[in-house]
């Protein structure tokens, strides 16, 4: 893939719930390689930003395009075989299995065996099989540092562990582009320098793609490449984390400063293409 | 979710991760399964037949119980027609041999895949619908075959019912309980074995995902109305081959046995047992098994003070299964196998129970 081309393009995306336009006209690419965060006040529409690219809501209007093939129409567990993977802002483990079997799950679309061969298990090779990915899956642990809870039932966890187990899940899907909303939410200042680590990490070593949501605007500016803001549904700003700093209308949204109305040609400062 | 838990004795750490994918969590529990099993082959040399009876009863049931298990304690869905599914596998499998002339040998295997085809059809619904309309749903389906039961003359024999042949193998009939026995234990060891093996790779954790999350069990590649179809097929399947067993047992199939009732009784093994546990099955189908002998013991030993009560047995033995689903949901909500895990670890841990 060459240097310049999008890894993703989100074109133009609508989306409304009834009455309540949760995204309007949003359009953005992300690069192979890079660092992306999408930032914004609550209920801004970042979640639903997310569900769109990773087919858990249809957008209404506009298209996603991953490495320029379309992918609106796709279901989600197709999007997992392009090189998608997620992560949830609500913690979505399968909370009665161990964490290995967790994060085993994430190896289920490059796993071969299945009713049949899982059940005849030594004669089919379903053995051999498990047994290499549980090694692949084993480095991810060491990678994550939870290999002392592997063991454990995912939903006896601590929060910030769940977190990151909810990570290791979403690695064990070898995806190309990785989906990280709210990664650090909740978490105390230790558990969110580890989680900084491991997301740059991510992106260096294991080369993936990320997009990122994140409050902590400490913790975006340091880790992120380009930073989108959206607010009320629309994509207010885009470019590099110093230049969304200075822009005043971030810095309104933030703030909810009532002066005067933002200027349309203000929108999209800062924009590099 | 493989048999053990992650209770093992300390000092034992593992250096392969093959060692730790085993079923059991220890090889000393291997050991005692296996030993247990061979134990198992001397019964008929010394058991009564009553108890090779008893024995045969939880065989059957306990792998039908086991599909029911399946497609509810592991896939969580509901499913209240089970016991279609056994007695079109009882059937299914007399027909085979009787109008296809194939032995009952591949009748009882053939019986399950046909078995299992019908509970893909039962199961299109459910990849679209959850809950209570699932629930509707597979309650029309027990209705839907039991009428087809009824009607069915070419494949039930109707109201007159299925002749169904002894089991046999090169000219042997296993046509007693002390061999008939091992049938049973063959299949009984190669079912729960199979399950055990699912659950442990791929597809099985796919199901108990789709259980526990499936929003992000679909996120996570999982192909969810695929996975909530199959389960039902599969679980048709188990219990076609024990509805197999159990009509090539009696030698006679006949559409009365599988009624609701049955299929309730099936649910009551699995929720007393413990949903999402193989070996939690077992112990729910010998407590199902055993519990209308208890009644009928004690009533009998109470019958001398109030005779009225033998002619109200019937009714006693109903009640007591209703009564003992309730309590173990109020009282045992994982159920036995779940007590089973306590008292191991209250006695690994003893004196220092606390
Ligand atoms: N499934 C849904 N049904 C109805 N409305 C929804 C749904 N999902 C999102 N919304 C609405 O869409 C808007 C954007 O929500 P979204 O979750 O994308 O915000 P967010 O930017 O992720 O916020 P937060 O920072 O709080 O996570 C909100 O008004 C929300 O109420
Ligand atoms: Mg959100």
């Amino acid at each position: 893939m060459g240097e310049n081309t999008a890894l993703l393009q989100v074109e133009n995306i609508s989306l409304s719930f009834g009455g309540v336009k949760a995204l309007q006209g949003v359009s953005f690419d992300v690069k192979s390689g890079e660092l992306f965060s999408i930032i914004g006040p609550n209920g801004a529409g970042k979640t639903s930003m997310l569900n769109c690219i990773s087919g858990r809501y249809h957008p209404q209007q506009g298209e996603i395009r991953f490495r320029e093939q379309p992918i609106t129409k796709l279901k989600p567990n197709q999007r997992c075989n392009l090189g998608i993977g997620r992560t949830f802002q609500n913690l979505a483990l399968f909370n009665h299995m161990s964490v290995l079997d967790n994060i085993m799950v994430g190896r289920h679309h490059l796993l071969k065996n299945n009713f049949l061969t899982g059940g005849l298990y030594w004669f089919t090779g379903a053995r051999r099989e498990e047994l290499e990915h549980r090694q692949q899956v084993e480095e991810i642990i060491d990678f994550l540092e939870i290999a002392h809870i592997r063991k454990a039932q995912a939903g006896t966890l601590s929060y910030g562990l769940r977190k990151r187990v909810e990570l290791a899940r979403a690695v064990a899907l070898k995806p190309d582009l990785i989906l990280l909303d709210e990664p650090m939410a909740g978490m105390n200042h230790e558990e969110k320098e580890d989680m900084a680590r491991y997301i740059i990490d991510l992106n260096e070593e294991w080369g993936m793609t990320v997009v990122m949501i994140e409050h902590d605007m400490g913790v975006v500016m340091d880790l992120s490449h380009r930073v989108m803001v959206l607010d009320f549904g629309q994509r207010i700003a885009a470019g590099l984390p110093d230049e969304i700093m200075d822009n005043p209308l971030v810095k309104k949204a933030y703030l909810g400063e009532e002066d005067e109305q933002p200027s349309e040609e203000s929108a999209g400062v800062g924009e590099v293409a | 979710m493989s048999l053990g838990s992650s209770m093992r004795p300390c000092g034992d750490f593992r250096t392969k991760y093959a060692s730790d994918m085993t079923i059991f969590a220890t090889p000393v529990t291997r050991y005692l399964a296996v030993a247990f099993i061979i134990a198992l082959l001397f019964v008929p040399l010394v058991g009564s037949p009553y108890v090779l009876n008893l024995m045969i009863q939880i065989g059957y049931y306990g792998i039908a119980a086991l599909g029911l298990n399946l497609v509810v304690g592991f896939t969580g869905q509901i499913s209240l027609g089970h016991s279609a599914f056994f007695g079109f596998g009882a059937f299914a499998s007399a027909w085979l041999n009787n109008s296809l002339g194939i032995p009952v040998f591949f009748a009882i295997p053939l019986a399950g895949c046909l078995t299992m085809l019908a509970g893909l059809l039962v199961g299109i619904p459910a990849g679209r619908i959850k809950g209570l309309y699932l629930a509707i749903a597979t309650l029309a389906s027990q209705f839907i075959l039991e009428d087809f039961f009824a009607r069915a003359n070419w494949f039930t024999g109707g109201s007159s019912g299925a002749m169904a042949e002894y089991f046999t193998l090169f000219g042997y009939a296993f046509d007693t309980d002390q061999s008939y026995f091992y049938v049973v234990l063959f299949y009984v060891v190669l079912m729960f074995t199979f399950t055990s093996n699912l659950i442990r790779s791929r597809d099985g954790r796919a199901l108990i995902a789709v259980r526990d999350h499936y929003l992000s069990a679909e996120i996570m590649g999982i192909n969810l109305t695929w996975y909530r179809v199959m389960s039902f097929g599969i679980s048709a399947l188990y219990a076609g081959i024990g509805g197999a067993l159990f009509g090539h047992y009696l030698g006679f199939v006949s559409a009365e046995g599988f009624t609701i009732i049955l299929s309730i009784q099936f649910l009551a093994m699995i929720i007393i047992g413990g949903l999402g546990s193989i070996y939690g099955t077992i112990l729910g189908t010998i407590f199902m098994v055993l519990l209308p002998e208890l009644m009928e013991w004690s009533t009998g030993l109470f019958s001398g003070m109030m005779p009225d009560l033998v002619q109200s047995l019937a009714y006693i033995k109903e009640m007591a299964i209703g009564l003992a689903i309730i309590l173990f949901l109020i009282f045992e909500p994982e159920g036995l196998a779940h007590r089973w895990k306590r008292i191991k670890a209250y006695w690994k841990l003893y004196p220092f129970s606390y």
